[in-house]
């Protein structure tokens, strides 16, 4: 039986786990009713939503209606917050971790592409986020981009603030906006080939060399070697 | 700076002199004004271009990437627990600041949570990155306007601070602390009591540079009314921090949303400025300094004992999932949506950074307004360049 602890003492054994356990009921009123609002405002354009408990609300809108349901959850629910946009490649890196030797056999690797919350069905999805200042709670879009042609509809008339974020996600992932004034490049020198955040885009230095710190412990150096050591216990 | 002059400017002025005529109405014509990637005023290596027509600029452009890192690739290729030696790089002026939305995350995704000590102590940390990165703004705040003794009072002071960081955590610029599920250690001996004394003289810097600067002529002469952002374009370019705060929005995530953290255990206020412009940015920034000092103070006096570390498995691997934590750094909100799937490492990271968005607005501000206001809008924006190009 656990004695009771002075106040402000915390039992080092028990871990929050613990005081949590007893079961409450996984919901969250305040993203469910939240949920019913965003679905009575977008109609047809949502294709999907999911309740992160507690903490997020993800709703996946169709990609014709990118743009008109940025305007409608501003000017409807009062989202004017513009926090970020980007993307997600959601194919597995042909490349591994980085961790593995780029000289070894490699491993047959799954290729399955599988989407995150609120599913989807292109290899690569928009996703931004947008904030009610007034209530302080956040949602998160996402949709998804033709694999043939990845165009989405530019923000940049809902929220000014989108144009460098488009730009950024042109230039990392390869994603046109319709719409868009100006898609140059933010950081990468104009003529750079590929879209270093596309899964398939390698990251050349681990190519050339594999990443040492995978290795969790590591001898110390001038520490003598371990298996020396062993053996003149021996 | 450098000017680069144009063709055509230079056949205007040469059929000028040989017209000399006199008493002409001035006409001007258009400079291009290339201000960086070397200068001061620009933390780091941003370059801005800017079209002038005589002293008003007519569209101005910043030009980001000479120090592009790659850290979203980066992650991707390292494990959770690697990932913090990263991220602390990306405002390096409050590096602790930037570890810890990560960290929580990480544990929101694993479904943990630090304990009471430990969040404490993040807190207090996290707030001493708070003054040690805006005490450097406001110091540099003056060199921007010509004034130098701040930036030597500025230099004097945080060092205080860094030594307290570099006390606890080892590190003084890039502490890399934060753990999953906890600290790497708890507070040193003596480590209580010379924070406090360094939060009354932190105290006293705010008074020097508020008496200083603020309700000196020049600086509110060359301050008031200069770059003004109403709120609606504030929050349109998602600005954050102080600088929407400075525009009349009274939102901080420190108060406004629930973390596993300490701030909502200690009595604090939020201090905003309705007018918008440069003086109301640095404002808001000095009085949030001072209301730092006093949320350290009463979080040591509150500091609960107990473990600094929770049960975590050896092996760090994060369940699948998805998790957005955003935090107010010293440059405004700072999140991370991190992308797990199973692995040691993360799948994706989203690094969304204060500076970026707060410099977006730039092209917009600047436009009309004169060229010896550029430096001091930018410097009362507050952008650090890592925080731009991550």
């Amino acid at each position: 039986m656990p004695l009771p602890l002075p106040s402000g003492k915390v039992n080092p054994l028990s871990s929050p786990a613990d005081s949590t356990a007893e079961a409450t009921p996984r919901q969250d009123a305040m993203r469910e009713q939240l949920l019913s609002d965003v679905t009575a405002c977008l109609g047809d354009a949502l294709v999907q939503s999911h309740i992160n408990v507690g903490n997020d609300l993800c709703v996946r809108v169709a990609t014709d209606a990118w743009a008109s349901s940025a305007a409608t959850l501003k000017a409807s629910l009062g989202f004017d917050y513009f926090c970020f946009l980007s993307a997600i490649d959601w194919m597995p890196s042909p490349f591994g971790k980085g961790e593995e030797d780029p000289t070894a056999e490699r491993e047959e690797r799954s290729t399955e592409i599988k989407q995150g919350l609120a599913g989807g069905e292109t290899r690569m999805q928009v996703f931004a986020r947008l904030v009610n200042h007034r209530t302080h709670v956040g949602i998160t879009l996402k949709t998804d981009v033709p694999d043939a042609t990845p165009v989405v509809p530019s923000w940049v008339n809902v929220f000014t603030g989108a144009n460098w974020h488009e730009r950024e996600t042109h230039e990392m992932f390869g994603i046109s906006f319709a719409g868009h004034p100006d898609l140059r490049n933010m950081y990468l020198p104009t003529d750079f080939e590929g879209h270093p955040l596309r899964k398939d885009f390698p990251l050349l230095s681990r190519m050339v060399k594999p990443w040492p710190g995978i290795v969790d412990v590591e001898p110390l150096p001038g520490g003598g070697d371990e298996d020396e050591a062993e053996g003149s216990a021996q | 700076m450098t000017m680069i002059g144009d063709r055509q400017q230079l056949a205007y002025i040469a059929s000028q002199a040989a017209d000399a005529r006199v008493n002409v109405e001035l006409e001007t014509e258009g400079m291009t004004l290339n201000i960086g990637p070397q200068h001061p005023a620009t933390h780091g290596t941003l370059r801005i271009i800017a079209r002038l027509d005589g002293e008003q600029v007519l569209w101005a452009e910043p030009s980001c990437g000479y120090m592009h890192r790659g850290y979203e690739k980066l992650t991707e290729v390292r494990t959770f627990p690697q990932v913090t030696a990263l991220v602390n790089r990306i405002d390096w002026l409050g590096s602790f600041a930037n570890e810890v939305p990560f960290i929580l995350a990480a544990e929101q995704l694993m479904e943990i949570e630090a304990p009471p000590r430990a969040q404490w102590i993040r807190t207090i940390l996290f707030e001493l990155s708070r003054i040690a990165n805006v005490s450097l703004f406001l110091g540099d705040l003056g060199v921007q306007l010509g004034a130098i003794t701040p930036v030597f009072f500025a230099f004097r002071d945080r060092e205080y601070v860094l030594n307290l960081i570099e006390g606890a955590t080892g590190g003084r610029f890039h502490p890399n602390f934060d753990r999953i599920g906890g600290l790497k250690d708890d507070l040193p001996a003596g480590w209580i009591d010379e924070t406090r004394a360094v939060m009354k003289k932190m105290r006293k810097f705010c008074d020097e540079i508020e008496n200083l600067l603020f309700g000196n002529e020049i600086f509110e002469s060359r301050t008031r009314g200069i770059g003004v952002i109403p709120r609606d374009v504030a929050l349109q370019y998602g600005m954050s921090g102080a600088n929407l705060r400075a525009s009349g929005v009274d939102w901080d995530l420190r108060r406004d949303q629930s973390l596993p953290m300490a701030w909502d255990k200690v009595d604090w206020k939020v201090w905003t400025h309705n007018d918008g412009d440069s003086y109301a940015r640095c404002w808001v920034r000095l009085q949030e300094t001072r209301e730092s000092t006093l949320i350290v103070e009463r979080l040591l006096d509150t500091l609960p004992s107990g473990p600094v570390m929770t049960k975590v498995p050896r092996i760090i691997k994060v369940p699948e999932g998805e998790a957005w934590v955003s935090t107010e750094n010293p440059l405004g909100e700072m999140g991370y949506y991190v992308v797990s799937k199973g692995d040691l490492g993360p799948f994706r990271v989203k690094i969304r950074s204060a500076s970026f968005n707060n410099i977006s607005i730039v092209p917009w501000l600047l436009k009309g307004v004169y060229v010896p206001d550029i430096i001091t809008i930018l410097a009362s924006l507050y952008f650090i360049l890592g925080d731009i190009d991550r």
